[in-house]
């Protein structure tokens, strides 16, 4: 997409302690792979996003180094055994150096 | 309505034309333009990584038995584990053996990740073998693969 | 060959063509004629995407594509729909309006999508979606319209048309419509091109065959706006014209130009009581 990407999350708002939980996260993106030609026969410069992080009240729960085979758009879902209530914090490194973030929140159930 | 019927009806040759159509070559438009990576490639890189010589059990890799189109492949990978602190899958390595280079996403998982699934979609240039290889926290590895054939559309630009 | 899976002897087929000579309202009583001469039933579990001989293009999708769609987070149009979201209530132009002042919430909507492409007595044209929401930026908003495959429009048209999600397409081809649709029906089953085919041989006469890998599907309208696999973004459906128009070695119409406008008419009431699917995912 044209404009500056735009991060999406489903995660649950609450939980159980012990549940595991599927977190899903994309963004737009069109990860640029860098072998691509454009209309002038010129190589389209690579533009990625390379790693993903997300945590979880400051605590790694996954990451991720991607590379131009990773599809435009990037979608990654996974897993977090819920402990305690919080705050996700999810985070997309792109090539040009800026950095996209998304927080949700979750409370533990009863 | 000025056609007549004799006009519009398909023939035999409409039909071979229409086979014809859209002669593209298999190759995912967001990955054409380089010499494709060999299976070698792979299992260089799965040694360069510490995966060589990696048990070929644990690891499921899951998707398509036939991709409709390689932009968007989707892939899920699911490592037998406990996921807890003495005994869990650190990284995830998965490589391409057909794509322009072998490496396509690496997980770091932690035993709060709970179990060890992750799903992503990705390019596949042409019908390939995605391979996996998981590395437990102590150094241990497993590895697993899945063949997808990719055919690519013809018609829309 | 590349043609496998032929269901049916050609002969067969041939035998049982739309005769363009037959006039409007006899052809349109036989759908058949518009659709297909071998529809076949619709699988079990998809009876929703089926009406009369109509198939939308879901039931010709592979298992993953269609997961994809199912699924509003994992449909990658929603990325275009969550900004069109927040467009729907942010002032613009020289009027400072949102579409929110002058519609309300974007449930409002309910319904619109099923009717277009529908002739405007106010200017007295054909309007699809696309161009409606235009005339708002420009008459209402007194904003600069959006571009025809911009990401923006994109996302508008797929917002206001899955607000009838499920709803049966209903457009009309009555009164000043009709000169509209029987321009598209016309162009539908011109041949074209150095290939010279028409939209029909593929759509018509060789639906549910290979092209080479491709399984032909109807060419439904039902789910446009759709994130198609091949774009890596969501698509117009004119943009989708242009492209087989392309394949077939034929000259590429212009976006909104008038064929494409009468075609969309046509291509739409082709599937008549298909449930609206946008945003769709597609091959
Ligand atoms: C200044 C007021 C105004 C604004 C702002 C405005 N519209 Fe409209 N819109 C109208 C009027 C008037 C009509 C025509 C009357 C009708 O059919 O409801 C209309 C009709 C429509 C229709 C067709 C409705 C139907 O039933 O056929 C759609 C779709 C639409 N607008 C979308 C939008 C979108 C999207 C925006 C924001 C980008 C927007 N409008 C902004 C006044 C406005
Ligand atoms: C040479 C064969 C061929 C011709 C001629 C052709 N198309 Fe297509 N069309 C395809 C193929 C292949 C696809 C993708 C697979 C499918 O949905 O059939 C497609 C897809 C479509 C779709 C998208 C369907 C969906 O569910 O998303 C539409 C709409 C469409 N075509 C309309 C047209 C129109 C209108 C014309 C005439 C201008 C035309 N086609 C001419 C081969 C053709």
């Amino acid at each position: 997409m044209s404009k500056a990407p735009k991060p999406r999350v489903k995660s649950p708002k609450t939980a159980a302690k012990g549940d595991v939980v599927t977190i899903k996260t994309t963004i737009s993106h069109q990860m640029e792979s860098g072998l691509r030609k454009g209309k002038d026969g010129k190589l389209i410069p690579r533009q990625i996003i390379n790693k993903f992080e997300a945590l979880f009240n400051g605590k790694q729960i996954m990451s991720a180094t991607l590379y131009p085979s990773i599809s435009a758009n990037p979608y990654i879902d996974f897993d977090m055994k819920v402990e305690e209530a919080g705050e996700f914090e999810f985070k997309w490194f792109d090539d040009n150096g800026e950095v996209y973030t998304k927080k949700a929140k979750m409370q533990l159930e009863g | 309505m000025t056609q007549t019927t004799e006009k519009s009806q398909v023939s035999r040759r409409d039909i071979l034309k229409i086979a014809g159509v859209g002669a593209v070559t298999v190759g995912a438009v967001a990955l054409t333009g380089k010499a494709q990576a060999k299976p070698e490639d792979v299992t260089a890189y799965f040694k360069k990584v510490g995966g060589d010589a990696a048990n070929a059990s644990k690891v499921t890799v899951d998707g398509p038995e036939i991709a409709e189109n390689g932009n968007t492949v989707p892939i899920e990978i699911t490592v037998d584990s406990p996921q807890t602190e003495n005994d869990y899958v650190k990284t995830i390595f998965v490589a391409a053996e057909g794509n322009p280079t072998p490496e396509v996403v690496t997980f770091n998982l932690t035993p709060n990740s709970g179990v060890a699934r992750v799903k992503f979609r990705m390019r596949l240039a042409a019908t390939q073998k995605v391979r996996a290889v998981a590395m437990m926290n102590d150094g241990s590895t497993f590895t697993g693969d899945k063949e997808i054939k990719v055919t690519i559309g013809g018609c829309g630009g | 060959m590349m043609m496998t899976k032929t269901k049916k002897p050609i002969a067969l087929a041939v035998g049982m063509l739309l005769g363009l000579s037959v006039a409007t309202a006899q052809a349109t009583d036989d759908m058949s004629l518009h659709i297909s001469p071998q529809s076949q039933p619709a699988p079990e579990g998809l009876e929703d995407y089926a009406h009369g001989d109509a198939r939308s293009g879901y039931i010709y999708a592979t298992e993953e594509t269609r997961t994809l769609q199912d699924d509003d987070f994992e449909n990658p149009a929603f990325l275009w729909v969550e900004k069109a979201q927040e467009q729907w209530s942010t002032p613009e132009g020289d009027a400072n309006k949102s579409c929110q002042s002058c519609h309300g919430d974007v449930e409002s909507m309910k319904g619109v999508g099923a009717v277009y492409p529908k002739f405007d007595p106010e200017i007295g044209d054909l309007l699809n979606l696309e161009k409606r929401i235009n005339r708002c930026r420009s008459e209402g908003m007194q904003a600069t319209p959006w571009k025809w495959e911009s990401d923006e429009l994109l996302g508008m048209t797929s917002l206001v048309k899955m607000q009838s999600r499920g709803m049966p397409v209903n457009v009309s081809i009555d009164g000043p419509a009709k000169e509209y649709f029987e321009k598209g029906m016309k162009f539908y089953n011109t041949r074209v091109g150095q290939m010279d085919l028409a939209c029909k041989h593929c759509h018509i006469d060789q639906n549910g065959n290979y092209m080479r890998a491709e399984l032909l599907s109807q060419g439904q309208a039902n789910g446009f706006p759709t994130y198609r696999l091949k774009w890596q973004k969501l698509g117009s459906l004119h943009r989708r014209f242009r492209g087989c128009n392309n394949n077939i070695r034929a000259e590429k119409l212009a976006n909104g130009s008038p064929e494409y406008m009468a075609l969309e008419l046509y291509v739409t009431w082709r599937g008549n009581g298909l449930p609206i699917e946008a945003p769709s995912v597609r091959k």
